[in-house]
């Protein structure tokens, strides 16, 4: 490790902001990383996720977390957005180009991009 | 799987899964060797368990009868002509020295040796999924070098900073990208 201190600069900048991410209406992109998963290319599609809520602007609204496999294998890469108050979107052969389009559309705008959930993808 | 960082990526969520507090990855390389270790205290498999898990129609998961992730590892280490050590004290058998080590030796002479690929992308991945009960130590060393990083170090100098802070996941990949750099400019 050579960067201890821009860590350390990081932990300045963010002093007092931390305590807004955990909020209680928080959106929740879960990205499926079990062996199939990972085979299929969930790896580029978690980090573009980090990525994109980052640039985009809304991570006080949403958070990115990792869960193993949902038995939908033949569908990884496997996304699951859950909103409070809503029903679950589950996108399915996922991409890091699909990712930023699913942050623009469904978590910055509300608007699910239904073209690459399960209902309408045919394998 | 396209990288051996991928197995990699796969094999440690096993850990994590296991409720290990400490997980070591360690890479060991030699001119023609790889080795890959990943040693975890948490909660471990009886023998009997240790004898099935490479069996890709073993698995302890609900969800289907098939679990791949260390046959895959397996098939890939002794596909170079290497192999693969698995050992395990569970926690039932002893309360105080528990946990698994799994390691794998590649030859990286063999036309079918799977390139290690993506390692820090792997470990950002790792990190941006850890939980503030488990800790990361990884380790790459080469003839002339070594690569290292440790989360319970990074924790301690970021305070209450999430580790799955963006920029500090932007931070930890630059930072390995120079440490390996250092590396191949020892080489020359």
């Amino acid at each position: 490790m050579k960067s201890l201190e821009e860590l350390a600069k990081i932990r300045e900048r963010m002093a007092g902001k931390v305590a807004l991410r955990e909020g209680e209406n928080s959106i929740r992109i879960v990205v499926g990383m079990a062996t199939c998963g990972i085979a299929a290319g969930a790896r580029p599609v978690l980090n573009a996720f980090v990525d994109e809520v980052a640039k985009q602007g809304v991570s006080d609204k949403a958070t990115v977390s990792q869960t193993g496999c949902i038995g939908i294998c033949q569908y990884e890469p496997v996304v699951e957005v859950f909103e409070p108050g809503k029903e679950k979107t589950t996108y399915v052969k996922m991409t890091p180009e699909k990712a930023a389009r699913v942050v623009a559309e469904h978590i910055k705008g509300g608007k699910p991009v239904v073209e690459y959930t399960i209902g309408n993808t045919i394998i | 799987m396209k990288e051996l960082s991928l197995n990699i990526l796969d094999i440690v969520q096993n850990s994590l899964t296991a409720g290990a507090a400490h997980i070591d990855i360690d890479l060991e390389e030699t001119a023609e060797t790889l080795r890959i270790t990943v040693t975890d205290d948490g909660c471990g498999m009886n023998a009997e368990t240790v004898r099935n898990v490479t069996d890709p129609f073993y698995t302890t998961r609900k969800t289907r009868a098939v679990g791949l992730g260390i046959p895959f590892f397996k098939l890939a280490a002794e596909q170079t002509g290497g192999r693969l050590e698995l050992k395990s004290t569970p926690a039932a058998e002893n309360a105080d020295e528990h946990g698994t080590v799994i390691s794998a030796l590649f030859y990286k002479t063999s036309i079918d040796f799977t390139p290690l690929g993506d390692i820090s992308s792997t470990l950002c991945t790792l990190i941006q999924g850890l939980d503030d009960n488990t800790d990361i130590k990884f380790r790459h060393s080469f003839p002339n070098g070594e690569v290292g990083l440790d989360t319970a170090e990074i924790r301690a100098v970021l305070g209450g900073v999430p580790l799955s802070t963006p920029e500090v996941l932007v931070l930890l990949k630059d930072d390995l990208a120079a440490q390996y750099a250092e590396i191949v400019s020892n080489d020359n």
